[in-house]
């Protein structure tokens, strides 16, 4: 096949993610400057959401056979990249302050985002692999990057190399499942597992089962789903804020979409054991997070913890896609992966908009009284836990309202009795920090004194609040855009 | 359009007045009591909108919300609502009054976590549509959690975290039979619908109407409260300021009765009727094994909270016999209920700021120090435990009687319950305001009676009870339609099942 320069017009956005990271890198040549660099990042991300914005209606289009550029690829490309801009902005004041080289984590965050885009865009073993590592090998860089300050807030570097050995492992997992997968079919890209194994050049049931077990282990350690989950809280705590809320949002979802896509085309869910396994997965996951969350207390352990559950939350409409017709679960995986995506990184980026890489404030016992000290700060972090607890007016509600719906249409009863359960136990440690915030204020406290470079982060935490409650009380446009892209998939 | 306005007036005037603070700490609660009597009277403006004779709706609003899901902004009023409208708003004044000078400290935000509360008080009385409820019935919970954890007493948090969790918790199991309702109106029709008049239209195998019923269930009895879902109540009165009770024992208790009448009967009449023995032997649980509780208490609030979940009893009991006397005893015991405990919990709120005790062993002998409050306290205490004259009584009455038609023997074991309630109510009487004058550990300049503000309230509330009592027929009237249009739904059903 010849690809002519229009063919790579689909792949807009991601070849301006790519251009940014290279103007930059050579931007950091020319002259080191923070503010340069940080502005190149944020307007290339900008310009790549807005095209991916664009594209979006019309786009559908298998690009080599790595390359999958559809509606549904658009959407969470969109969601990708205005999310790392988001953060780009958060950490700018962050980092201010570092005593190092500071320009390089653009680089690093720019090139994870082109892994994250790739992931979302990939039906094909090579392209995921290929996006999976570079999303991690960036986030290794960030998770470390203040590892020569003196003053560094937490503990980068064990963070990191936990999270480089015990993600090297998983890949490892992935990699081998991947490679049973391509001897039974002989095809590397994404395919139906099912129509194989009865035939008579394929292996047997249990040689697919043995393969999809192999993948669904690595991907389930990177989504952090129990038992997998060990490393979440460890690494959660010892980044910088901002890389932390980078893993927790883009790295979970980009996985997430990956891992949607993989299961849907391979059919995995019409073997019953994995259907079980995924069962046991998503049950672990809400109980285990939620239970172990309640004695934390550290902000970014509990967020930690919490993660964990919803992505056992999500693995729970993955489970019913399988049972019901039409796509509401696939429609309800979207949705709450869009609203996790905006709450989770609103709450970062409050914890990250008072730290910086020198103290952070992330003991629940330092948003004492913060209600009374900054009323908008902290009622913007309440909106942002009551959305993560799944109480209505917000967008967390009307995501579990989703995922109630399509277990119900799927008729996934002891899971939705989980997922009551679960979620009755998490708003005791989403209260506990509203409680504390709500408490008389501790005037030993002395957060960072915000300085005009914070002024940006808290227009990011004004839009996140805004989308979080637009989205919770009139989600009918946006529930229209997330049902026509999940019929792509 | 006027049901909108209903509740944007308590949202913005919530909004309102929190902002007001920054100007003036008194502004917030004008503001707040503006809002409040600008609703009343649109509420009362209500009263005068001509019966219509095709539907019993008095007024109504259908929008779209959320079209995929065919959820709509539906409201409607018809005379139930209207009549806990009516009590929603009358307690907002009062409630607004008894916090007039307790309230010191973050004003601002305290009046707009009442309005709040009360928007969606109004909100879960007027919303048709089951997605809207729901939505409704968990704004309430969040501004009350507010008023319990950052105004309540001392063991404020773990009160406001029990509160949250029992009815959030219990709600998700009803958000779980609300979906559920609607897949199965899917399944029948072919599009997805929430809205309650579409609803009962459903058909349900048997065993899948009762386990949806049961989320239901278990959700309105959670917050009627009824046994065995009841221990959060004691400590959420106990912790809550004196507004907060005022609201909750007064208000907020009575929208799982309102849900039970509306909801839980009329979509699942065949589980209900099945069910009715089991939701009646637990209303009798409640009223006996709550007033034998109460009687045990030595906190005053604690006491009367248990007494709520006892009276409470009596409109579960009423609500299940399902006829429409015992209807009609539901409802008016919810009514004069909702005056006589909010009388009480303001009293005992007011003992509580004057000597800084709940404690009644610490009490004794008032009479002679506070005598108008000594007289307040005994008339609503016996108000509360049913004298003739009085609107609890006509309630009781009514309920007993309607529920001697459906089950003998539960009735004849709950009408013990008027025994135990004078016991209790009389002992209050006499271990706080007779006797020796007791005075541990508080300043006697302290304990000063009744203001004239508070006289005033007190006197409006007592006018309310006795005009419940001397003519319930104003109220009747209006709940009747209302009531036979719920009874004619199911009627078919209840012969059915007492046939066999």
């Amino acid at each position: 096949m010849i690809m002519t320069l229009d063919d790579l017009n689909p792949l807009m956005p991601l070849l301006i993610v790519t251009a940014t990271a290279i103007i930059a890198m050579l931007m950091i040549g020319i002259r080191r400057s923070y503010l340069l660099t940080g502005a190149i990042a944020i307007t290339g991300l900008l310009i790549a959401a807005i095209v991916a914005a664009t594209m979006m209606s019309y786009t559908n289009q298998q690009l080599t056979p790595l390359l999958i550029i559809d509606q549904y690829s658009l959407f969470f490309t969109l969601l990708i990249c205005a999310a790392a801009m988001f953060i780009a902005i958060l950490s700018f004041p962050y980092f201010f302050n570092l005593d190092d080289h500071k320009e390089e984590y653009y680089l690093l965050l720019v090139v994870a985002t082109i892994g994250a885009i790739v992931m979302v865009s990939s039906n094909h073993f090579v392209s995921a692999l290929l996006g999976l590592e570079t999303l991690s090998m960036s986030l290794y860089g960030m998770v470390a990057y203040p590892l020569h300050s003196k003053n560094a807030a937490k503990y980068p570097l064990e963070a990191a190399v936990k999270y480089l050995v015990l993600s090297g492992v998983a890949s490892a997992f992935i990699v081998f499942g991947m490679a049973l997968v391509y001897a039974q079919t002989g095809s590397l890209s994404f395919s139906s597992l099912l129509d194989v194994s009865g035939s008579a050049n394929g292996l047997s049931d249990s040689y697919s089962i043995i393969a999809l077990l192999l993948i669904t282990a690595g991907m389930a350690f990177k989504l952090s789903l129990a038992p997998f989950h060990l490393w979440t809280p460890d690494v959660y705590e010892g980044s910088p804020l901002p890389a932390t809320g980078y893993l927790a949002t883009i790295g979970k979802a980009a996985m997430f979409v990956l891992m949607l896509r993989f299961i849907i085309t391979s059919e995995a869910l019409s073997f019953p054991s994995i259907v079980m396994v995924f069962s046991l997965l998503a049950a672990a996951s809400i109980l285990a997070g939620n239970l172990l969350a309640l004695s934390q207390d550290n902000l970014k352990r509990i967020l930690a913890y919490s993660s964990i559950a919803h992505m056992g939350y999500l693995l729970l409409a993955v489970i019913a896609s399988y049972s019901t017709e039409g796509s509401i679960s696939i429609e309800a995986v979207t949705f709450y992966l869009l609203a996790y995506v905006i709450m989770s990184l609103g709450a970062f980026a409050v914890a990250s908009v008072i730290s910086s890489s020198e103290k952070e404030f992330d003991a629940v016992s330092d948003y004492r009284g913060l209600f009374w000290r900054n009323p908008w700060l902290a009622a913007s972090f309440m909106t942002m836990l009551l959305s993560l607890a799944g109480i209505p007016l917000t967008i967390g509600f009307i995501g579990k309202f989703y995922l109630f719906l399509a277990g119900v249409e799927a008729g996934l009863w002891v899971l939705l009795a989980v997922l009551v359960i679960g979620s009755g136990i998490g708003l005791y440690y989403y209260l506990r920090i509203v409680y504390q915030m709500l408490m008389p204020e501790d005037k030993s406290l002395q957060y960072r004194i915000a300085g005009i470079e914070s002024l940006s982060s808290y227009g990011v935490i004004a839009v996140l609040v805004f989308l979080l409650l637009l989205l919770g009380i009139y989600p009918a446009p946006v529930m229209s855009i997330v049902a026509s892209v999940s019929a792509y998939l | 359009m006027i049901l909108v306005v209903l509740i944007s007036v308590l949202f913005l005037g919530g909004v309102l007045a929190w902002l007001s603070e920054g100007f003036d700490a008194k502004f917030p609660r004008v503001i707040a009591l503006a809002a409040v009597v600008i609703d009343l009277l649109i509420m009362l403006s209500l009263l005068a909108v001509p019966e219509s004779a095709e539907s019993a709706w008095i007024v109504s609003l259908n929008a779209q919300w959320m079209p995929n899901f065919g959820i709509s902004f539906h409201l409607a009023a018809d005379g139930l609502s209207i009549l806990l409208l009516l009590l929603t708003g009358f307690l907002g004044v009062i409630a607004i009054g008894s916090a007039w000078n307790e309230i010191t400290e973050r004003v601002g935000f305290f009046y707009f976590s009442l309005l709040w509360t009360l928007a969606g008080v109004v909100g879960v009385f007027t919303a048709l549509d089951l997605f809207l409820f729901f939505f409704f019935w968990e704004v309430m919970l969040i501004p009350m959690y507010f008023i319990i954890a950052v105004w309540g007493h001392e063991n404020k948090n773990y009160a406001a975290m029990k509160f949250f969790i029992f009815t959030q918790v219990t709600g998700m199991l009803m958000l779980v039979s609300i979906l559920l309702l609607a897949y199965f109106h899917y399944v029948q029709f072919g599009w997805f619908s929430f809205d309650y008049l579409d609803l009962l239209k459903v058909n349900m195998s048997s065993r899948i109407e009762m386990w949806v019923m049961l989320g239901f269930f278990i959700a309105f009895t959670t917050k009627l409260p009824s046994f065995p879902f009841h221990s959060w109540l004691p400590d959420a009165h106990s912790q809550a300021p004196t507004a907060g009770s005022v609201i909750l024992a007064g208000v907020l208790l009575k929208t799982g009765a309102y849900g039970l009448i509306r909801f839980a009967i009329p979509l699942f009449p065949n589980a209900s009727m099945q069910f009715a023995p089991i939701a009646m032997t637990l209303a009798v649980i409640s009223i006996l094994y709550c007033a034998k509780v109460a009687f045990a208490q030595t906190d005053i609030k604690r006491l009367i909270a248990y007494t709520s979940v006892s009276h409470m009893g009596f409109v579960l009991l009423g609500i299940y016999a399902w006829n429409a006397q015992a209807l009609q005893g539901a409802v008016m015991t919810m009514l004069a209920h909702g005056l006589s405990a909010a009388a009480l919990f303001m009293l005992a709120g007011g003992l509580q700021h004057r000597i800084h005790t709940r404690n009644m062993q610490d009490m004794g002998g008032f009479w002679a120090k506070v005598p108008r409050m000594a007289f307040v306290a005994l008339f609503f205490s016996i108000a509360s435990l049913g004298m003739p004259g009085l609107g609890n009584f006509v309630g009781e009455f009514l309920a007993l009687l309607g529920a001697f038609k459906a089950n003998i023997t539960l009735t004849v074991l709950a009408a013990f319950g008027l025994i135990f309630a004078s016991v209790y109510s009389l002992w209050v009487i006499q271990k706080v305001f007779h006797g020796e004058y007791k005075n541990t550990d508080f300043d006697d300049a302290q304990l000063s009676d009744l203001s004239r503000r508070e006289m005033f309230y007190f006197a409006a509330m007592m006018l309310g009870l006795i005009w419940m009592g001397m003519y319930p027929q104003s109220f009747l009237d209006l709940s009747e339609a209302t009531l036979s249009n719920l009874l004619s739904v199911t009627q078919g059903v209840v012969s059915s099942v007492v046939q066999q």
